[in-house]
């Protein structure tokens, strides 16, 4: 499918949630559905740098939480229009996720990890001795209680955060078909044979520390507008972390439609058991079902499927072995 | 004419162990050179240094008229050096076709050659084919063989088009008949111009391939010349070969 194709598809589907959204007529669906398409933009950043070029980032509340700092200090200043405040973020956290790159990517495995759980640390540790943005004692942001056309603020904000997921999802899937995708895998593979074929591996790596950064941001800019009151520990929260790791590795990291799977699944889950057990029951739901994945299915959901497939797959040329094994060619390979 | 590879008293050491010393070599274009030395004598030290996988701490390498001392490993393949991994190190999550569109993409396409999208898939192939391998092209490395992944990275490394190619103990392992048919592969790519520097331990390959034959030992560079004299040569014999 071709990538404009594809956008567009993607943001028909977008337009059918927010119509069904709708149809339901509560609130509370719209409160609900922003987490877990916020954690879609999340995953599907992790996984750009993560999954793609086999770095793992721990850091990810960091660029979440500044640019949601970035709007509140933003919002100090005068007010703006949200779409410019999530500019503003990613611009801001694009910037930090290509520093970090820059200081970081020398690290590799474990202690590139440790370095961005670092770079959090440092990162919370100035936003608290702020005040401008409120410091340790948090800020609020009063959101309007309504805006035209969208009547309650938080479909608004709902819309927003959904323009967000279809754009991620386009620029991962671009990306895994384009040159970049192809550079980005080498370097998850073998950064030696990857130099060794050409490919600028330092190069490759800022761009997707900065793309990765930048995507994190834009989904934290809107954040305040939804909290209400933002304060350094919520929004350099642990979940942040924890799920935009979890969520892909629980759907699958090589494509583009694993953390979309995982995002969904672990945050609709999270959100159910919120609403019928209790807020605190989440990090667990994620440590167990994480855990089942690691043994079960190491591929995640993905894997698992295409696990699948292709054992059927297997199953039907064995059936059909005298006309399959005839020519040894494959398409596209007459000489 | 200039030399097109040239390597100047370039040396390495780890640590207090000296790995390569005052190594001296030059190579003109189109030239067949056999590189042997025993285990541990620095061969595949050398090329790394040549290559920009590791740096040297002393001398210089000049290829094609351009010095490449502070240049990166993958600046050095665009500029026409490839070398294959004594280990075969493939793109393991790629299938065997993507494998050879990476340098085809990066390396190729970074000289201003760049093969539009439809022409790079049977270039992948023809060059898996040229290799044995097309029949696999859709499959991912893991299910190759030892030999077949040796096949594999000599195939990775012409893809990048290279003025000289370095195969680094391609043989390995392999059969008689898979000896010449490599040997035949890289003479084939000579006669196209391209130099290639054979490291080996079957001196039956050696022999039959290279114009020159230098020889390493214990990181020094003690013999340089016309093969049949550099293993009558009774340091060489000494050396390398025992007695």
């Amino acid at each position: 499918m071709r990538s404009d194709v594809f956008l567009l598809v993607w943001l028909v589907i977008g337009a059918a949630l927010y119509a069904g959204a709708e149809a339901l007529g509560n609130d509370y669906v719209f409160f609900a559905g922003y987490v877990v398409l916020q954690y879609i933009v999340l995953s599907t950043a992790w996984n750009i740098l993560g999954g793609y070029c086999g770095y793992v980032n721990f850091g990810s509340a960091a660029f979440f939480a500044l640019g949601a700092y970035s709007t509140v200090a933003i919002h100090q200043l005068h007010p703006m229009p949200i779409p410019v405040l999530v500019v503003f973020g990613g611009i801001v956290s694009g910037v930090v996720g290509l520093g970090m790159g820059y200081l970081t990517l020398r690290l590799r495995g474990a202690f590139f990890a440790i370095a961005t759980l670092a770079l959090a640390v440092v990162l919370e540790t100035l936003i608290v001795n702020w005040d401008y943005v409120g410091g340790s004692r948090g800020a609020f942001i009063v959101r309007p209680e309504t805006i035209a056309p969208f009547g309650s603020y938080i479909r608004y904000l709902f819309l927003i955060m959904l323009l967000l997921a279809v754009g991620s999802i386009a620029v991962a899937r671009l990306i895994e078909r384009s040159r970049l995708g192809y550079g980005f895998a080498t370097i998850r593979d073998d950064e030696m044979a990857a130099e060794a074929s050409g490919v600028p591996t330092l190069w490759l790596k800022l761009i997707a520390t900065t793309i990765s950064g930048a995507l994190m941001g834009m989904a934290g800019a809107p954040f305040p507008y939804y909290i209400g009151y933002l304060q350094p520990s919520s929004a350099f929260g642990l979940d942040y972390a924890v799920n935009s790791i979890a969520m892909p590795l629980i759907g699958g990291t090589t494509s583009w439609i694993g953390p979309l799977i995982g995002a969904v699944v672990l945050g609709s889950l999270q959100q159910i058991a919120t609403v019928t057990i209790s807020s605190a029951v989440n990090l667990l739901i994620v440590g167990f079902l994480l855990v089942a994945f690691v043994i079960v299915a190491p591929n995640g959901i993905v894997g698992l499927v295409q696990k699948y497939v292709q054992h059927k797959r297997v199953g039907f040329v064995g059936r059909h072995h005298v006309k399959a094994d005839m020519p040894a060619g494959i398409p596209g390979s007459t000489p | 004419m200039t030399a097109l590879l040239e390597i100047d008293n370039l040396g390495k050491r780890f640590g207090g162990f000296v790995a390569l010393e005052n190594i001296s070599i030059s190579m003109e274009a189109g030239e067949r050179v056999g590189l042997i030395g025993p285990n541990g004598s620095g061969k595949s030290t050398l090329v790394n240094c040549i290559c920009g996988t590791l740096k040297n701490e002393a001398g210089s390498v000049r290829f094609d008229g351009a010095r490449l001392d502070g240049r990166t490993a993958h600046q050095r393949t665009r500029a026409g050096l490839s070398r294959t991994f004594q280990l075969p190190r493939p793109f393991l999550s790629l299938t065997l076709l993507d494998n050879m569109r990476i340098p085809l993409l990066y390396a190729v396409a970074a000289r201003g050659a760049r093969h539009s999208g439809h022409e790079i898939e049977p270039r992948c192939l023809d060059l898996l084919r040229v290799v044995g391998l097309d029949g696999k092209a859709r499959q991912l490395p893991g299910a190759l063989t030892q030999v077949e992944m040796r096949k594999l990275e000599l195939a990775r490394a012409m893809a990048a088009e290279p003025k000289l190619l370095i195969a680094d103990e391609s043989m390995a392992g392999l059969t008689h008949s898979e000896v010449e048919d490599i040997l035949a592969l890289l003479k084939r790519l000579n006669a196209q111009g391209i130099t290639v520097v054979l490291i080996e331990h079957i001196m039956r390959a050696v022999m039959s391939f290279s114009q020159r034959l230098i020889v390493l030992v214990s990181g020094r560079k003690i013999a340089d010349g016309a093969p049949d004299e550099v293993v009558r040569n009774p340091e060489v014999e000494r050396a390398y070969l025992g007695q």
